[in-house]
């Protein structure tokens, strides 16, 4: 659990994070969004540290992360710093095994995971692992950045735009994984990014920040059907808040008991998913089948239109 | 199809061609102190190797004419550089009357432009074949076995400046010891100081325009006035400090020339440093504090390798600097190759200077080469930077 409380940031006379105070809950996914300029990476420097506080304090795990050095702090928290940061005079392996370096990791140790992290990432170990960062597309590069934040595993993991320069099809891979690596290592993680698709999608809980101040902290749902105000409202996009709505639900959550013809929905499946799928195949309703291809019931056209009303 | 000259080739023809017809190849003295008679090429040798060497010439000047591969120009402009270092010492015994053991023969001007003209191509050449660190470092050797093999062989020995090594032999290497410990170790304490120093005016801004304009103003000091300026202080230490004197510490001697060198060495070590350091990415050290370094850690793991081809650059500048200040050293009985260079102009007998003054030309030469292909070694790994 990450406590923020009366958080300020001042530079001279300029305010640029205005008493933020907000619990971030442990092993979930936190994903700051707001405009340039807005606070965004200052907010979560001040959690490993990076930029100390001007006022107001920060708790983890109920410790004052002051409570310790800096340095031993940031070794227990994943950092992928906005950009990529990487080291551009040691090779991508030698990038990633950073942390576990610091830690004083064994070399068999290391390397596996190293080995194990370019997999996850679509990078072919035997390509990648001795290139330098300069001989990678912004692409990779970002994802070695990721990489290197993940190799010691750590409880809480930064990420500061972190699919920024990927292609459609490699974020929506990387998000998924992330996902996946959350659920496996019950990672607490603060997320920044410009893209309310990729907020939608991963988020638990939604900060928005603008001016230095958070407008608004609360699950995505709550965004769509109690703006706290137009800024957020606008940020959401009017025309996208049905769709916004269906894409925090699942399939399982809006099935219901009965048959349906054609191809099996799967229950992971997000509600926006579904109803796209719906519509293009032109059926009224689906079957829902689990992972294992258990059948769970249908989802119904008419169960989705309701669930993407505010008046739900 | 249109003939294609090589530009730099043209320059380098010219050269050559006013030091071949233009200019004398030796000069024969009666003694080694009066002026001497000029003789051309042909002169200097038999008729018919004359000759020879002349054709030698125009097929190396042929090659840097026109647009050859860079290779073909480098091996002729090898070939004829020995052919040249050879040629001069045959001339100097077929000039020298037999039995006469007065007359000298050096080189004269013809000789010295050639060797730049031929040199000059060779360096042009090594430019263009973009060899690897390692390539030039052995380009290097080779070049310096080729100058023992010849030296040793004694082809040169009936040369003046070799009359003039022979009569000290065991001097001259006694000061070339003193020489190389004055260059290279004011540079390894320069860099034992200034390194810390640069480090510690780069995260101490405050402390940096200070330190760096006094370190200016110390540059700025002709070598006599420091020189000067060190006697009193050195002199006192040595009265005054027990153990001082037994240490070589003096007013005059090794002891202030060391010094000054040492502090003519900080400037380039101390402002390298510190550009060097300014120049490592941000994105990377704020990435080094986020992945848990210490400063400490922070420093040695991503602040200096990526900052080491600019350090580099200047240690190479201190030690290309000090290899030639170190001859002033010879002033106040520092010793080096100065001893050669003011003896000899004490006595106007210029092979005597030369005897100096060839030598410390070499040592700062190749010391460049060295440096630079560490550099490039250095800046091949961390040249990502830029693009960071
Ligand atoms: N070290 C600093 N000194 C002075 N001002 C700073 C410093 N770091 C950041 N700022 C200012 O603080 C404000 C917030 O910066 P921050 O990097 O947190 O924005 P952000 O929300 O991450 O923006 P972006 O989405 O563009 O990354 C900006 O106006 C920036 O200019
Ligand atoms: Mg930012």
């Amino acid at each position: 659990m990450i406590e923020i409380e009366g958080i300020t940031k001042r530079y001279d006379d300029t305010t640029v994070v205005d008493g933020v105070s907000m619990v971030i809950e442990p092993r979930t996914v936190t994903v700051v969004v707001g405009t340039s300029g807005s606070g965004k990476t200052t907010l979560m420097r001040m959690i490993n540290r990076l930029v100390e506080p001007t006022f107001g304090t920060i708790r983890i795990d109920g410790e004052d992360n002051r409570s310790m050095p800096a340095h031993e702090l940031r070794r227990r928290i994943g950092y992928a710093i906005q950009g990529h940061g990487l080291f551009p005079h040691r090779t991508v392996a030698q990038n990633i095994a950073t942390v576990p370096g610091l830690l004083g990791w064994g070399k068999s140790r290391t390397a596996a995971k190293v080995e194990e992290l370019l997999a996850l990432f679509q990078l072919d170990p035997a390509t990648f692992a001795d290139r330098y960062p300069h001989e990678l597309s912004g692409g990779q590069q970002q994802r070695v950045g990721v990489a290197r934040a993940l190799a010691a595993e750590p409880n809480i993991l930064l990420m500061d735009e972190p699919f920024g320069a990927l292609d459609p099809i490699i974020r929506a891979k990387a998000q998924d994984d992330l996902l996946a690596i959350q659920k496996h290592f019950n990672t607490t993680i603060v997320l920044v990014t410009h893209d309310m698709n990729e907020a939608f999608h991963l988020a638990n809980k939604i900060a928005v920040m603008d001016k230095g101040s958070v407008l608004q902290y609360g699950p995505p749902a709550e965004l769509v059907r109690a703006p706290a105000n137009t800024f957020v409202e606008t940020l959401i996009g009017e025309t996208e808040r049905p769709f916004r709505l269906l894409s925090t639900g699942t399939a399982c959550a809006a099935a219901e008991p009965g048959e349906a013809e054609g191809e099996p929905i799967r229950e992971d499946l997000s509600q926006q998913e579904v109803l796209a799928e719906l519509l293009w195949s032109g059926r009224r309703a689906a079957p829902v089948v689990s992972a294992g291809g258990a059948p769970m019931g249908r989802v119904t056209l008419e169960a989705l239109v309701k669930r993407a009303s505010r008046l739900q | 199809m249109r003939i294609r000259f090589d530009k730099l080739g043209v320059a380098i023809t010219l050269i050559a061609a006013y030091g071949t017809l233009g200019s004398g190849f030796a000069v024969l003295k009666p003694n080694r102190i009066v002026q001497g008679q000029v003789k051309s090429i042909l002169e200097c040798f038999p008729a018919w190797a004359g000759a020879a060497l002349i054709v030698l010439m125009l097929l190396t000047v042929f090659v840097a004419l026109f647009r050859t591969p860079p290779w073909l120009k480098l091996g002729a402009a090898a070939s004829a550089l020995a052919t040249l270092a050879v040629a001069i010492g045959l001339a100097a015994d077929f000039l020298t009357p037999a039995g006469n053991s007065y007359a000298r023969v050096s080189p004269a001007s013809g000789f010295w432009i050639l060797l730049f003209a031929f040199a000059l191509l060779a360096a042009d050449a090594i430019t263009r074949l973009k060899p690897a660190p390692w390539m030039r470092v052995l380009f290097l050797f080779i070049a310096a076995a080729g100058i023992a093999l010849i030296f040793l062989s004694g082809i040169w020995s009936g040369l003046s400046i070799m009359k003039e090594y022979a009569g000290r032999a065991d001097v001259f290497w006694a000061e070339a010891g003193k020489h190389v410990m004055l260059a290279l170790g004011s540079l390894v304490a320069a860099t034992v100081v200034g390194l810390p120093l640069g480090v510690l005016c780069h995260r101490v801004a405050p402390l940096r325009a200070s330190v760096l304009n006094i370190l200016n103003l110390i540059q700025t000091i002709p070598s006599i006035a420091l020189f000067g300026i060190l006697i009193a202080p050195l002199a006192w230490i040595a009265a005054t400090v027990p153990g001082a004197a037994a240490i070589g510490i003096r007013g005059i001697g090794v002891a202030p020339a060391f010094v000054a060198l040492f502090l003519y060495s900080l400037l380039p070590i101390v402002a390298n440093t510190v550009v060097g350091l300014a120049g490592v990415p941000r994105e990377a050290n704020e990435a080094a504090r986020g992945t848990g370094m210490t400063d400490m850690q922070r420093l040695f793991q991503i602040e200096f390798p990526l900052a080491l081809p600019v350090i580099l650059t200047g240690i190479r500048i201190v030690l290309v600097q000090n290899i030639g200040l170190a001859t002033i050293a010879a002033l106040i009985g520092g010793g080096g190759f100065g001893v050669f260079v003011f003896q000899g102009i004490g006595q106007t007998a210029m092979d005597l200077v030369l005897l100096g003054a060839v030598p410390t030309v070499a040592l700062a030469f190749a010391a460049a080469v060295l440096l630079d292909a560490l550099i490039q070694a250095n800046s091949r790994i961390s040249n990502g930077a830029g693009s960071a």
